[in-house]
């Protein structure tokens, strides 16, 4: 029981971390039909920013709080430079700018870096665990799930209740239409990008406090799984993909804790099932999403 | 279709807009088409058609399903792309502005199928089509006058969009349009799929904008119901436009049978 309910911690740790890498990917899909495959790279310079900040002797709390700026930076950057002159293309070019955009920061992070992971030092309490009636729990997936709550709960403050949430929103169902109400698309756009960076920066923080390094392909798996996440939960579909990064992590925890040793090797082929056999039943994913299909 | 090519409106800080001819400024049109051509690939929606719109009138856009009306409203609107040809909107040119630029010009958009974002509600509507066009105060003063103008949308501001019956979402539709103040507003078929009562009742309002001084460019199916509220009309047949005139005009005229009847 004790043990089941530890491996609850993680799942919700982990998922959480999917969840908001995969929303950063659904949000930037449903309003222009990017497929972000540099996702993870924005996660990375994340990670870097938070390392670099640290060499540069600055105190641990504001590496973090940098390297959230630098992941929103670098996904601004992109939408300017790589997918702004690639606006209204379809979705298989769009792919493919983003995979180029992603192996050149490779590229950059390889040679400019280091192709091997660097060691970040965060305070040893970080790493700690407490007891809580007789279980012993670990800070950081605590923290993990408490910064996953409040991030997600200003993300849905900012869609219910904002303009350009609802502009967001908007956006995700009738694009153009949205343009046809004078609004800037250009701006949306951007706002888009910007929180699917900041998600990206979020997950990047949690992800090194736990792991304490920074390698090339930091983002790579994760964000892998966040594609699975927000095809199982419905493409372009904002609580599909919240869904499906809580389902993903949960299957991906337990399937680790309680796969007898002999099936650990398949632990992938497993989830990967699960999820297939769900798009079986329901093609279009958990929560599919709500567009009006207009050319 | 990026924001390169926006009106000069925007960059009047920077430097003064190349005045246009005074006489042109001055004049009575809001709307103003020449030779304006829609291609689809190799398909030619509209051949080189010219008309302009009357300050402070209803025109209106006639023809059969497939004329080529559609096609001109949405080039207007800078959502399809000019082939070749110039649109200019009070006076400045626009060929190749963004849709979202010629909005913030003073045009107002109804499209055809009313286009309501469904999962928002009532409300969020006239808020997402507020953001742009006017600061915060105004827009949150001009949806409570929309509310007031068509009472139904007052009823139902949390309901979401997607519920409301189709006359009420063309009235949301309208409202949504009007957020911005427009001089100019462009309506496709705000008749299609309505029932009677509700055409009638969207009519009285495209009349009433009309006497409150908003320009209306009209495109319709339905002629008689067109022409009744219409001071100018200009009818199109296979893209090309076979005659214009004021309702009284066309009204005798077999022009209007045969264009409907052509295609």
């Amino acid at each position: 029981m004790d043990q089941l309910l530890q491996q609850l911690i993680n799942a919700l740790s982990l998922g959480g971390i999917y969840a908001m890498l995969a929303l950063g990917l659904a949000i930037v899909f449903s309003i222009i039909g990017l497929i972000n495959f540099a996702h993870g790279d924005i996660m990375t310079f994340g990670g870097y920013g938070i390392f670099l900040s640290m060499v540069f002797g600055f105190p641990p709390v504001a590496a973090l709080c940098i390297g959230l700026g630098a992941a929103v930076v670098m996904a601004l950057a992109m939408e300017r430079t790589a997918f702004r002159v690639m606006r209204g293309a379809d979705v298989i070019s769009l792919l493919i700018t983003s995979f180029a955009v992603s192996e050149i920061l490779k590229v950059f992070f390889q040679n400019g870096i280091s192709a091997r992971p660097v060691p970040i030092s965060f305070p040893a309490a970080w790493s700690g665990s407490y007891q809580i009636g007789g279980m012993t729990i670990g800070v950081a997936p605590t923290a993990s799930i408490l910064v996953t709550i409040i991030s997600l709960g200003c993300l849905t403050f900012v869609l219910r209740h904002l303009a350009i949430g609802m502009a967001m929103r908007a956006a995700a169902e009738d694009f153009d239409m949205l343009r046809m109400l004078g609004v800037r698309a250009n701006r949306v756009v951007a706002a888009a990008f910007a929180i699917s960076g900041l998600l990206a920066g979020i997950a990047a923080v949690i992800w090194t406090a736990q792991r304490g390094s920074v390698d090339p392909m930091m983002g790579f798996f994760p964000v892998l799984k966040a594609f699975i996440a927000t095809v199982l939960g419905g493409l372009g579909s904002l609580g599909g993909a919240v869904l499906g990064g809580f389902v993903v992590g949960t299957l991906e925890v337990l399937t680790q804790a309680f796969l007898p040793d002999a099936l650990a090797p398949y632990r992938d082929a497993i989830v990967l099932s699960a999820v297939i056999a769900v798009l079986l039943v329901r093609p279009d994913g958990l929560l599919p999403a709500r567009t009006s299909a207009r050319s | 279709m990026a924001e390169r090519n926006l009106s000069c409106a925007r960059w009047r800080i920077l430097k003064p807009c190349q005045s246009p001819d005074p006489l042109t400024k001055m004049s009575d049109t809001v709307l103003d088409v020449e030779a304006l051509d829609v291609r689809y690939g190799p398909v030619r929606a509209v051949r080189g058609i010219s008309f302009d719109v009357a300050r402070g009138g209803i025109t209106a856009l006639l023809g059969a399903n497939g004329a080529g009306k559609s096609s001109t409203l949405m080039a207007i609107a800078g959502v399809v792309p000019v082939a070749s040809g110039r649109v200019s909107l009070f006076g400045q040119p626009t060929t190749k502005s963004a849709p979202d630029a010629i909005v913030r010009s003073g045009v107002g958009i109804c499209p055809e199928g009313r286009r309501v974002f469904a999962s928002l509600s009532v409300e969020e509507n006239l808020i997402v089509a507020g953001t742009a066009l006017a600061p915060a105060p105004v827009a949150a003063a001009r949806r409570d006058e929309m509310m007031q103008r068509f009472p139904i949308l007052g009823e139902r501001r949390r309901q979401l969009a997607g519920l409301l019956s189709g006359g009420e979402q063309q009235m949301l539709a309208v409202a949504r349009a009007l957020m911005g103040a427009p001089k100019l507003l462009l309506m496709d078929e705000p008749s299609l799929g309505l029932a009677p009562q509700m055409v009638d009742t969207i009519f009285s309002i495209i009349e009433e904008l009309q006497r409150e001084g908003i320009s209306i460019l009209l495109v319709e199916q339905n002629a008689a119901l067109a022409l009744e509220v219409a001071s100018h009309a200009v009818v199109m047949a296979n893209g090309e436009i076979a005659g214009q005139g004021t309702p009284a005009d066309l009204a005798g005229d077999t022009l209007l049978k045969s264009a409907y009847l052509a295609a």
